[in-house]
């Protein structure tokens, strides 16, 4: 029988066998902590651990992301315990200038296709973008990888999505992944590997591949990949990790438990509406809802080219005086280049708030909180209730924040 | 193994309207504003302060108690504190129809009973499973029993994994068998 991408690369880090629904042990590529989950890792290290030396220090990181730089004591206390720890391990931290590991780990060429990766971040899936399986895990799962450079995990089942038609031009990498949720749900997809394919995914590159395997999380999956790609995204990834992009691809008679054809044909931007990222509308229906605040960043859409399509409309344009709008890049190395290419400055000359590398409002500790009545729109992945502060969440592309920004209210490109 | 066999009163995580919450999220569990914190005792005043309705948790709670989510508990963020809070209000196990895949392997690695609860929806419509209830389950077969009612229910019993690292204690302790 074939195997789906996900059996592929879980079998080359396991000597069981690695077919959907057993549980098996898997060689972790590379285990990682932030600061939110790594000082409780430190903690469970020591407990069980004591001073004895971790399974391989040159595949373990710390990686700073989520209140960077400290911005209370706490954070500060924790992120020093774990660069004690670092120390003493020899450990290389990816500290709070760097920006969100994941993306860190990426630029990096930690992330290869085909490798497996651990972290304290839920988001970690997003590294299916490079054809590599990502899994956030919880603070025991870590300590444990950290010593045994192992773990086990059940082989999920895969479901193909094909995605047939073309989208609106108006529409980009998020409102796809909007509208994927909104089909997918929480449901389609739960604790199952996806595999996207179609022209419209096909030609997506490196930063919209992020965007929609980011929101795979959010559709209660495991992980997403889109076994398909151009020479563009080939040849970035070479930059990266000057090693050959060679992701593998799934064979022709692997087992899915479903497969799912989705019309995309047409589709306008999206936009998805407290209380749930899946809870998903066209612009169209949402557009006039009065808004104060702005976010474009995240693991979603915190790279150069989402930075770039918010600066083509607000080249000419100035945020609204009763809004803010704050930009978090997602590495230094984002924002190096948006700095170099003059965008950081048509932000700033906006009236934009722009802030150092970070994960940004996805929880207490860095940029994007909302205060009670508040509305914000943001390039983010999560609109829970109460998970960036009081205030209600609208998710929605670059394009669609930075013109809502411009408006004062929920707006496309094409409204202004 | 007496630990198999677990009975407590039961929480049913209801909205208003008498329904049960789906996609109940990390943040509504233990919001991350409380993240710092790396002591479990401290952990237990949180648990679902952010779940509309559900804030007063920790001080209804009594240990031994038993929580029943909806489906896709624990959506969302890798946190262990979410399922540590629990640990630390010596919550007795927690049901769900499914839970997300790191909620599960967190709360599995900590030796924390989670386990599938079949038909939850008719269970509760049809008034045969109400909070103040108290049920009874073997998380090895399975078998269950509401036994304020007298009603037989269908839980899904631990898989291997998670049964010998509940055996064990935790993964750590699960681990050091190994080798």
């Amino acid at each position: 029988m074939g195997q789906t991408i996900i059996e592929k690369i879980i079998q080359l880090h396991s000597k069981d066998e690695a077919v959907s629904g057993r549980i098996v042990w898997m060689d972790l590529d590379i285990r990682s902590a932030r600061d939110f989950g790594g000082p409780n890792v430190v903690k469970h290290y020591e407990r069980e651990y004591g001073d004895s030396p971790l399974a391989d220090k040159s595949k373990t990181f710390f990686t700073f992301d989520l209140c960077a730089p400290a911005s209370s004591l706490k954070y500060a206390d924790n992120q020093q315990a774990c660069r004690d720890f670092a120390r003493r391990h020899g450990i290389e931290v990816f500290d709070v200038d760097r920006g969100i590991g994941s993306h860190v780990l990426i630029e990096e060429g930690l992330a290869r296709p085909g490798s497996t990766i651990v972290g304290t971040d839920s988001h970690m899936n997003v590294l299916g973008a490079v054809g590599c399986f990502g899994q956030g895990m919880g603070d025991v799962d870590i300590a444990f990888a950290f010593k045994t450079g192992t773990t086990w995990f059940e082989v999920p089942e895969s479901v193909k999505v094909v995605l047939i038609g073309k989208p609106s031009a108006a529409t980009d990498a998020k409102d796809l992944t909007l509208f994927l949720g909104k089909e997918l749900g929480t449901k389609n997809i739960a604790l199952r590997s996806a595999e996207f394919y179609g022209e419209t995914v096909k030609d997506l590159g490196l930063a919209g591949r992020i965007t929609l395997c980011s929101m795979i999380t959010e559709m209660a999956g495991i992980i997403g990949f889109i076994p398909e790609y151009g020479a563009e995204l080939a040849g970035e990834m070479k930059r990266f990790s000057g090693r050959a992009f060679s992701p593998a691809s799934a064979d022709k008679d692997a087992l899915y438990a479903d497969s799912l054809k989705l019309d995309v044909t047409g589709l306008p931007p999206q936009v998805a509406v407290p209380p749930s990222p899946n809870s998903v509308k066209s612009l169209a229906e949402v557009r006039g809802i009065r808004i104060d605040s702005g976010f474009i960043g995240s693991c979603t859409n915190g790279r150069t080219e989402d930075f770039a399509r918010a600066a083509e409309i607000l080249r000419i344009r100035k945020v609204k005086k009763s809004v803010m709008l704050k930009i978090v890049p997602a590495t230094r190395r984002v924002y190096e280049e948006l700095l170099k290419r003059g965008i950081l400055e048509t932000l700033f000359e906006s009236g934009a708030i722009v802030v150092n590398p970070g994960c940004g409002g996805c929880a207490e500790g860095h940029v994007g909180l909302t205060g009670k009545g508040e509305t914000q729109i943001s390039t983010g992945n999560r609109n829970f209730p109460g998970k960036q502060g009081k205030g209600r969440t609208y998710l929605a592309s670059p394009a669609v924040v930075a013109a809502s920004c411009v408006a004062g209210e929920i707006a496309g490109p094409e409204d202004l | 193994m007496e630990k198999d066999i677990r009975q407590g009163r039961i929480w049913v995580l209801l909205d208003k309207d008498g329904k049960i919450i789906e996609d109940i999220d990390t943040d509504q569990i233990y919001h991350n504003a409380h993240l710092h914190i790396t002591d479990i005792a401290e952990m237990a005043q949180f648990a679902l302060g952010n779940l509309e309705g559900w804030t007063d948790f920790p001080k209804k709670c009594q240990g031994g108690d038993i929580v029943i989510g909806g489906r896709n508990f624990g959506a969302g963020s890798s946190r262990q504190q979410a399922v540590d809070c629990f640990i630390a209000l010596k919550v007795n196990a927690l049901l769900a129809p499914s839970f997300s895949a790191i909620y599960f392997r967190n709360a599995v690695n900590s030796g924390f009973p989670v386990l599938g609860v079949c038909d939850l929806e008719s269970l509760i419509a049809g008034k045969k499973f109400a909070t103040g209830d108290v049920i009874r389950f073997d998380v090895k077969t399975g078998q269950a029993e509401n036994l304020s009612r007298g009603i037989p229910l269908k839980i899904e019993p631990m898989s291997s994994v998670q049964y010998e690292i509940f055996k064990a204690g935790d993964l750590f302790k699960y681990g050091k068998t190994l080798t």
